[in-house]
């Protein structure tokens, strides 16, 4: 076994005693601390978007169902996957690029603290947005639909994740819903790409010495991967709905086709940041998955580079396929046969990864822990959703599949059985580094079988009813159409899936008070992380370790080579102090953003909008000349 | 090691406004020609003017480089002349494109008039926006820089030349695409 290569002292005083209370939350700017915010946040609303479909399910359960109405159903899915997509799977990946990314390459934070803790508290605020209507609309509702204040009748984004025009016009939507929508996307796209340019110039600059670029992690280099999508495709779902806000308050004709607008646009735009979207959300678990397989198997990542490039190949083969959501509106054949290529096309570099990692177990010696149990079901689930994939990459093909339950059953085997099942396996992983403790293992396996389970009970059959052609998003649907049975399986697994989370959620809370204590390097892992104390001290590293191998804390206790080596004589830490200014600047441009789109309704949102603008402008000059950074 | 950290983070940054002008002027582009009613492009424009703030833009371009330049040199005062130079060009520039807007305005081409309306004014709109935060990026620089809150002028100078120089290029992309297509 590791020993534990740092041991824990302190330079200068105040740098190991964490600083404790709600107010050194607030204006924390060490990356762990922001990475355990990101990740109770996103825990949190991952159990409100599983509440939702939970909802969903029981409405669906059985034929003319009503136990909500169909505008509410509407906003059900709408949120569900908004909050899923947005809210759950994001920032649970950013937990991890944030707690891990730093501790992997051997760095002390990452690279603009501030930023950092700015694009959290961004990101907390666009997902109050999108959800505070939740509470709003239960006064609203009854409101009197000539007065000036009927916009607020409906206030749930209801307009689809995906918000196609001309439904979120002001002609079919004239009510705040889509407003909200737009504020909290903007918002949060916002956030994910001030965090973009800074993991992108921590992952570059910060690494520590004999780190090149071949030897990182390959968590950090899918995670770097993620980090270009981010900054390059949010700028188009951002163009998209700044152009939806003109249509909405300014009166222009961007998707009105009396106008001579042109719906597709949207869908264009939208796709354009949608399809890499998908990558965002699937790269990090596939990074995630490409350290544990690896660990539990005593053995190296089979053709590690391979993976790598792979993962490169498929973000630049993610701008190229957008319009593989679009073969129903009538591209043309030119157009649709090119998309259709290179949809087929991306299955190359993503069955490269796949063979990676069975070749990775081949051979080794497998300890079934629970990590490796969800890494192991990602890779199953993941292969049947990319399978489904490869089905709708086929125009003739899609065009029955559309909008049909096939293509539920297809993106939640991937975003599901793959990007979640490799968070799972992340957090069973990183728990003991981030808490010092076990995830109690007995439980763990009862989850992940409750999980798996329930997963295929609720998603395997829609494939079949999706081919009976069960539509998507309808609320209820008549008896006798065969589609009975297979909906009630459905919800039964639904609810299998949901108690296997809670089982989870309880696991979590307990093992952070009394699981079992764990070491330094409790796996006997070969990545940097696992060289710091657990939790890691405040400063990360004693002293900055030099690096030799990709593989250097295994290599260090298992040879053939040095691995990493710590250097002589002490070592000046430079920490920067808490700051309140991320804080305030998040609220400023959440304020500026939400009041903006507003602004027809009341001299109010006039007001809030100058306001934000004042927040952002005092906090990023203050900010700029605070000391010690 | 390798590239300044502020300085590859304006890169990605810069990266990241091109997908964001791209998907902008993309939008004009593929609306083009398509308003359904007047007034359109050859009605309003005028190349004599929008040619002088082109090169208005562009030597305020030049500037930013000398500004830079001294900045890099360690001539403060030589820098800060430049920067309000530079500043001044794009205040000019600004001053163009408010006499632009409401001189189209005035003959009919609003928002909501039509898609070349709203196709034009958004992007226009948004690159006068980053001109204004280049010239409040430039303000700040000189303040901070005179104060003495700069660890590293020559640095800090040419990333916010950088963006400068960016949101220029941009401009030369729209000016051509936008006004010069036109007479062709």
């Amino acid at each position: 076994m590791a020993t534990p290569a740092a041991v824990p002292h302190t330079h200068e005083a105040g740098h190991s005693a964490s600083p404790s209370g709600l107010w050194s939350w607030l204006t924390t700017v060490d990356h762990k601390r922001i990475g355990i915010l990101y990740g109770l946040s996103a825990l949190a609303f991952f159990v409100l978007g599983g509440v939702e479909g939970l909802i969903i399910r029981s409405q669906l359960s059985v034929p003319n169902n009503d136990l909500v109405s169909a505008p509410f159903y509407n906003a059900l899915f709408t949120m569900h996957g908004t909050t899923m997509i947005f809210l759950g799977v994001m920032p649970l990946s950013a937990a991890f690029f944030n707690y891990m990314i730093p501790l992997q390459i051997g760095a002390r934070d990452v690279v603009f603290p501030r930023l950092n803790a700015f694009s959290y508290w961004l990101f907390l605020f666009g997902a109050f947005v999108l959800n505070v209507p939740f509470l709003i609309q239960p006064f609203t509702a009854g409101l009197d639909p000539s007065s000036t204040l009927a916009p607020l009748i409906r206030v749930i984004p209801d307009g689809g994740w995906f918000g196609y025009a001309t439904l979120t016009g002001k002609e079919f939507s004239p009510y705040l819903s889509i407003d909200f929508w737009v504020a909290g996307l903007q918002i949060l796209g916002i956030a994910s790409m001030a965090a973009g340019f800074n993991f992108i110039v921590t992952i570059f600059n910060m690494r520590a010495p004999g780190m090149t670029m071949l030897r990182m992690p390959v968590f950090t280099w899918m995670t770097l991967v993620v980090q270009f999508l981010v900054v390059l495709s949010f700028p188009c779902i951002t163009v998209a709905l700044i152009l939806l806000l003109m249509d909405r308050l300014f009166g222009t004709h961007f998707y009105i086709p009396s106008a001579g607008g042109d719906p597709l646009l949207w869908q264009h735009l939208f796709w354009l940041f949608g399809h890499p979207e998908v990558y965002i959300l699937i790269l990090p678990a596939m990074g995630i998955v490409s350290e544990v397989l690896p660990v539990f198997s005593r053995k190296p990542l089979f053709g590690a580079p391979f993976v790598i490039f792979s993962g490169i190949t498929i973000g630049l083969l993610g701008f190229g396929v957008w319009a593989h959501h679009m073969f129903t509106t009538g591209l043309g054949a030119a157009a649709d046969a090119a998309f259709s290529v290179t949809t087929m096309l991306i299955a190359i570099p993503t069955g490269v990864k796949i063979f990676n990692w069975i070749f990775t177990l081949w051979g080794g010696q497998i300890r079934l822990t629970t990590s490796m149990l969800f890494a192991l079901g990602f890779v199953g689930m993941f292969t049947m959703g990319g399978l489904s994939g490869i089905m709708h990459s086929s125009p003739p093909v899609d065009l029955q599949q559309q909008d049909s339950y096939f293509v539920v059953a297809h993106f939640h085997y991937v975003l599901f059985g793959g990007a979640i099942f490799g968070l799972f396996s992340g957090i069973y992983y990183w728990f003991p580094k981030m808490s010092g403790r076990f995830l109690d293992e007995t439980w763990g396996k009862i989850i992940f079988a409750l999980v798996l389970g329930g997963f295929n009970l609720t998603f395997f059959p829609m494939h079949f009813v999706g081919a009976w052609g069960m539509p998507r998003r309808i609320y209820t649907y008549d008896e006798g159409m065969g589609w009975d049975q297979v909906n009630l399986l459905e919800t039964i697994g639904a609810f299998t899936l949901a108690f296997g989370v809670l089982l989870f959620l309880i696991s979590f809370f307990r093992s952070m008070r009394n699981g079992a204590k764990a070491g330094a390097n409790p796996w006997d892992a070969a990545t940097l992380e696992w060289i710091t104390t657990s939790p890691p001290a405040v400063h990360n590293f004693d002293k900055t370790p030099m690096v030799y191998s990709d593989r250097p804390v295994w290599e260090k206790s298992h040879g053939p080579g040095p691995g990493y080596s710590l250097p002589e004589g002490e070592e000046h830490i430079h920490l920067p102090p808490p700051s309140i200014k991320p804080l305030i600047g998040a609220v400023g441009v959440g304020m500026f953003l939400t009041s903006f789109v507003a602004l027809n309704l009341s001299i109010l949102a006039l007001g809030m909008t100058a306001l934000g603008l004042a927040l952002i402008f005092y906090s990023f000059y203050t900010w700029f000349l605070e000391p010690g950074h | 090691m390798g590239v300044d950290n502020y300085k590859l983070a304006m890169w990605t940054f810069l990266g990241s406004e091109c997908f964001f002008f791209g998907s902008l002027i993309g939008t004009y582009m593929s609306y083009r020609g398509k308003s359904l009613t007047g007034p359109y492009p050859l009605d309003v424009f005028d190349p004599a003017v929008t040619s002088i703030s082109t090169f208005d833009l562009l030597a305020s371009s030049l500037f930013m480089v000398l500004a830079v330049h001294y900045a890099k040199a360690g001539e403060i005062n030589k820098m800060l002349g430049w920067v309000a130079a530079t500043m001044v060009g794009g205040l000019i520039f600004l001053g163009f494109q408010y006499y632009e807007f409401s001189h189209f305005v005035h003959e009919g081409l609003t928002l909501k008039s039509n898609l070349f309306g709203a196709t034009f004014y958004v992007l226009t709109g948004f690159h006068g926006t980053h001109v204004a935060v280049g010239v409040l990026l430039l303000g700040s620089l000189a303040w901070s820089a005179k104060r003495g809150h700069l660890a590293n002028i020559g640095e800090t100078t040419e990333v916010i030349g950088l963006y400068w120089h960016f949101v220029d290029v941009v401009w030369i992309v729209i000016f051509t695409l936008v006004y010069l297509l036109e007479y062709t």
